[in-house]
């Protein structure tokens, strides 16, 4: 015991002495979490948009006012004709044109029917089909305000609500990716190198020749990076919750529970990697490739798995981070409880023990 | 009682085990003992210390230490062997005494425990105490390297080359330590590529190319020198060289400082080199008799495996 409290006191010099590889791991999360929330938002929130008015009657200009008031919307200018749409769009001035055609009002209060063009930038499918969608409640919005009294006869209204994530915040995704990403970094990659640090050093050469149980090294080397794993974990969700109004509904212990096996299995899969591997170098080629890409591709964070083709799919299941990714979406923005998530817990657990004992299997008592 | 025993041992690398390390090595080293393995970069050296100290298999053959078998009890041997491997294995970001701790609690014990073993060298380090071991000069790194690896008051040491790398005066300063512990009681098993230190062992054995040329006490070595060898110096060393090199009669010839070493082939004596001198130009040489150096030997074996091998 006092074996293993000395390697432990020797491993946080260690971490506490490389200050700039520790602000590193520290900065990073949240250099991640600033940079996915404010620069790859595919949020609608003041979006400039131009409208092409050719009626300038009443219910046109009515409509107007309606998208100008709208904190997703930030009316840029009036345009005057068809190439200035053209023109608008090519200079990224605005993201969407309104349309609204002739005799707006006159049409609207006559033949109770008229047409709007929502035209978008299409470069951006995903912001284009955002930027309509909020442009159509608008209108409809309107249409019920100015029209809720006159029945319509056979209409059919269709109502769609966006559960859990009513106005599809991008935060909601990224968030949990982040902390699988983030949690996968610092403990496979930084559990593997310091691993394997010992062995390129010629440290674990002395160490094999003492009567210390090789686990013990193996052990005290992971403690520190699970600590730190719960510091990092805690530091994204501050963040989240603080900067993005992230909302976590279900419980913060079951979410730091399932966390705290998600980090486990990641700590196996960085001792797998440094019995396999005697250079800093290789285990951090291996981390980043054979890590970092899957938990990015196939965690579901930024691509969705269900559009995947078949054989990816399958593949994306042996990716600990799409289990986890899974049951913390479950738990901070559904607010589910363990019940719900009991087969990703399930799974993950496999996962970790797993790779632990193939690890424990593979450690080498000799060089 | 020997406190090494090494029978037969063989150990080839590469896929193919193409590489031989080490190839039918018997060799016993005898209880407080300061036992030097000497021989050029790449003869085997470490392979040896490595199989001794549990670390690598060997292919073929066995080896004891302190009686204990270096595969079935190798965590028997771990307790009580201390190792200092060739390239410098402590913690860089740790400062000396927090490197020293740690070694002693590796092995259940503490500093104080065994300080009257380590004091000597201790002291010249207690003023960098709180240094880095990563800022420390050479010689000090070795220094301390020793006193982590006697903290525990081993029986028995294994040490790869602990001078190499280290200045003139650090190396002898090293080697005192060495005697002084020996002293203590100490079985010593050194290995050094540098043949003058030869000398300072109780015994020695020559590697080369995986293979034991001879095990001796260094005088004993020295005295079994089959020829007479002779120093010749003169005026113009580099054409005496050349000159010597072509000579029919001379068997080898190397240069050690300002003298070269020349034995003569089987037959060959003082008159046939002196006679050649006289006819070959070369003046004012001075000549002499010499005793043979640890590196006269070692290179003479090494020409008669050549000649045994052709």
């Amino acid at each position: 015991m006092k074996q293993f409290l000395t390697f432990l006191k020797k491993e946080f010099y260690h971490i506490a002495r490389d200050y700039r590889t520790m602000m590193v791991l520290i900065g990073m999360p949240i250099a991640q979490i600033v940079l996915f929330g404010f620069a790859l938002s595919n949020e609608v929130k003041n979006t400039r948009i131009g409208v092409l008015d050719l009626s300038k009657d009443e219910y046109s200009i009515a409509l107007t006012e309606k998208f100008k008031n709208s904190k997703f919307f930030d009316f840029t200018k009036s345009l005057n004709n068809q190439e200035d749409i053209d023109k608008a769009l090519r200079s990224g001035e605005t993201k969407m044109v309104m349309v609204i055609p002739n005799q707006f009002s006159e049409n609207l209060a006559q033949e109770n029917k008229s047409q709007i063009q929502l035209i978008t930038d299409g470069t951006n499918p995903n912001m284009s089909s955002a930027l309509v969608n909020f442009g159509s409640a608008i209108i409809r919005d309107f249409q019920n305000d100015k029209f809720a009294a006159q029945v319509i006869p056979l209409q059919i209204d269709i109502k769609t609500r966006m559960m859990y994530n009513p106005q599809l915040k991008g935060e909601y995704t990224f968030v949990p990716g982040v902390m699988a990403l983030v949690l996968m970094l610092v403990c496979a990659l930084m559990t593997s190198v310091s691993i394997v640090k010992e062995k390129e050093m010629g440290n674990m050469e002395i160490l094999l020749v003492s009567p210390v149980n090789p686990l013990v090294v193996i052990i005290s080397k992971a403690v520190p990076y699970v600590i730190l794993s719960i510091i990092i974990l805690t530091i994204i969700l501050g963040l989240s919750v603080a900067i993005f109004n992230v909302p976590i509904k279900g419980s913060l212990l079951l979410l730091y529970f399932v966390s705290f096996i998600f980090i486990l299995s990641a700590l196996g899969l960085g001792l797998m990697i440094s019995t396999i591997t005697d250079s800093q170098q290789v285990a951090m080629l291996i981390s980043l490739m054979v890590l970092m890409l899957p938990t990015m591709m196939f965690s579901g964070f930024m691509f969705p798995i269900e559009s995947m083709p078949k054989p990816l799919q399958v593949i994306s299941n042996i990716i600990p981070a799409k289990w986890y990714y899974q049951s913390i979406q479950a738990i901070m923005i559904k607010g589910l409880g363990i019940s719900a998530i009991f087969k990703e817990i399930l799974i993950l657990s496999g996962f970790t023990i797993f790779f632990i004992a193939l690890s424990f299997k593979n450690f080498k008592i000799r060089l | 009682m020997n406190s090494i025993e090494i029978n037969n041992v063989s150990k080839f690398f590469g896929k193919k085990k193409e590489i031989v390390a080490l190839e039918q090595v018997n060799l016993n080293v005898p209880k407080g003992n300061l036992f030097g393995l000497i021989g050029p970069d790449g003869a085997g050296k470490t392979t040896l210390f490595r199989i001794l100290t549990t670390l690598m298999l060997a292919d073929t053959g066995t080896a004891k230490v302190l009686g204990y078998d270096v595969v079935k009890d190798y965590k028997k041997i771990r307790q009580i062997v201390g190792y200092m491997p060739g390239k410098f294995s402590l913690y860089q970001d740790l400062s000396v005494y927090e490197n020293l701790s740690f070694f002693a609690t590796l092995f259940n014990t503490s500093i104080k425990e065994n300080y009257n073993l380590i004091k000597d060298i201790y002291v010249q380090l207690e003023p960098f105490k709180n240094r880095k071991a990563g800022a420390l000069s050479g010689g000090m790194k070795q220094k301390l390297a020793l006193c982590c690896t006697l903290v525990h008051k081993p029986e028995i040491l294994f040490l790869d080359e602990p001078t190499t790398g280290v200045d003139a005066v650090s190396r002898r300063e090293f080697w005192e330590m060495l005697k002084r512990l020996n002293k203590e009681g100490i079985t010593i098993f050194v290995s050094t590529p540098y043949m003058d230190e030869a000398t300072m062992c109780d015994n020695i054995a020559l590697i080369q190319n995986a293979h034991i040329l001879s095990i001796n006490s260094p005088e004993g070595l020295m005295d079994s020198y089959p020829d007479t060898l002779w120093g010749l110096k003169s005026e113009k060393m580099y054409p005496l060289l050349l000159d010597l090199e072509k000579n029919p009669n001379v068997q080898s010839v190397f240069t050690f400082g300002d003298e070269h070493h020349v034995k003569m082939k089987q037959g060959k004596g003082e008159d046939d080199l002196k006679m050649w001198l006289s006819q070959s130009g070369h003046q004012e040489v001075e000549m002499k008799i010499i005793k043979p150096t640890v590196e006269d030997c070692f290179l003479d074996l090494l020409n008669e495996r050549k000649k045994v091998k052709a």
